[in-house]
């Protein structure tokens, strides 16, 4: 058995005009997930069912050994949350926060926090209303990270932030999983962030999980293969193929399982492989995402 | 992005930061040092261990493989990787052996001057 810090089966829940559908996810302890997809995608709705915050209608949630939302209360004392509305009072410091969560978790390290502000660069007799974007962002992952919880959950926690900042809460985000016990799961339209540091992608769109897998293999089965092709050769169709484009003499062709039988099997049919193109995360999800929505309007 | 990380390793090995026997970082303790995944860095050990490069014994982390002639071989493994490139970009080109060589004797030439 596997050991899972977050398990979903068959999840759903509908809206009335958004259905998540059939989500499967499986995130084992130690590793950070990135969760990728465009806004609706359905994202933060699945975080919310991960957090107990919405009841799903369908299927089961197990989030480090307790289901969801039955027993969110023994869970949430090890996860901790950041989203966008992030629930500081303007009016206050961060030391009041700070002070306030110490309050209630116990698990909380005073010079583990220390540390964070000062390299996240906050100066924590400062009130809420006088941060940036940025430095609420960083804030509130103070917060969370402080606590040392066995699982760290981000909506979008890089979202709108320059590059330094952003820097410095990935560098937050892979410190969690220096002990191999903790476990972190974020989202992000950002797939640079998400490429940089996760060992597990999960694609979600239009409420469905288009595909999950670990990164490397991701980045070993997506390839651009450029092709000539003489008049007359017909190309033979590959399992995995999910796109091909191009014109003339010139075809490119993309697909999710390559191996070197891809290119010996064009050689063999007539075409001339020109070039085999490894392709970043970004190419891969929009690739993705256009020949899953293609196959449904079809 | 592996293959930077095995760079990186075999770079610091080259230039003897990381000498032979020396025992090296846990596959987790580099990942959050450089912020990259560690499934990436365990990839790139697991290739580094295939190239002979590093030795892991499980429990115990991974050393420096013992072999002194390890550097000299690390940088002839680039220079053939690096001189492959060099030969299919000149056929796409459409350059003969001899315009490739002309211009690598060039490119030798220009890379003397600059050190001079």
């Amino acid at each position: 058995m596997k050991d899972l810090a977050v398990h979903f089966e068959g999840v759903g829940k509908k809206y009335r005009h958004f259905t998540l559908d059939d989500i499967h996810l499986e995130l084992p302890t130690g590793s950070i997930m990135g969760f990728i997809g465009a806004n609706g995608a359905g994202k933060s709705t699945t975080l919310r069912i991960l957090m107990g915050l919405v009841h799903q209608d369908r299927g089961t949630v197990n989030v480090l050994g307790s289901d969801m939302p039955a027993q969110q209360a023994a869970a949430k004392r090890d996860i901790g949350f950041v989203s966008e509305d992030m629930r500081l009072y303007k009016s206050a410091t961060l030391a009041w926060h700070m002070g306030f969560i110490r309050s209630i978790y116990p698990s909380w390290d005073e010079a583990y926090a220390a540390s964070l502000a000062k390299r996240f660069d906050l100066k924590p007799q400062q009130k809420i209303k006088g941060l940036s974007h940025g430095q609420r962002v960083k804030a509130a992952l103070l917060l969370v990270l402080a606590r040392r919880p066995r699982l760290l959950v981000l909506d979008e926690p890089t979202t709108g932030l320059d590059p330094v900042a952003r820097q410095e809460i990935l560098g937050g985000l892979m410190e969690v999983i220096a002990d191999e016990r903790r476990t972190v799961l974020f989202s992000s339209q950002n797939t640079l962030d998400i490429e940089q540091i996760s060992d597990l992608i999960t694609f979600i769109d239009r409420g469905r999980i288009v595909d999950s897998d670990d990164k490397e293999t991701f980045l070993e089965r997506w390839r651009r293969v450029r092709l000539e092709v003489p008049p007359g050769v017909v190309l033979p169709a590959l399992p995995g193929i999910v796109g091909t484009a191009g014109s003339g003499r010139l075809t490119v062709v993309t697909t999710s399982s390559y191996d070197p039988a891809t290119a010996a099997a064009y050689q063999s049919a007539g075409a001339t492989v020109r070039a085999v193109d490894t392709m970043t995360l970004e190419e891969i999800f929009v690739a993705n995402v256009q020949s899953r929505r293609e196959g449904q309007a079809a | 992005m592996y293959l930077q990380i095995m760079e990186q390793i075999k770079q610091r090995i080259a230039v003897g930061d990381w000498p032979a026997g020396e025992e090296i970082p846990s596959i987790r303790q580099l990942a959050v040092a450089l912020r990259v995944s560690v499934i990436t860095v365990k990839r790139a050990y697991l290739e580094l261990e295939r190239e002979g490069v590093i030795v892991t014994q499980h429990g115990k982390g991974s050393r420096v493989a013992d072999g002194a002639s390890l550097s000299p071989r690390l940088w002839e493994e680039e220079l053939a990787q690096h001189l492959g490139q060099a030969a299919r970009l000149g056929a796409l080109l459409g350059l003969t052996p001899d315009e490739l060589e002309t211009r690598l004797r060039e490119a030798a030439n220009r890379f003397m001057e600059d050190q001079s």
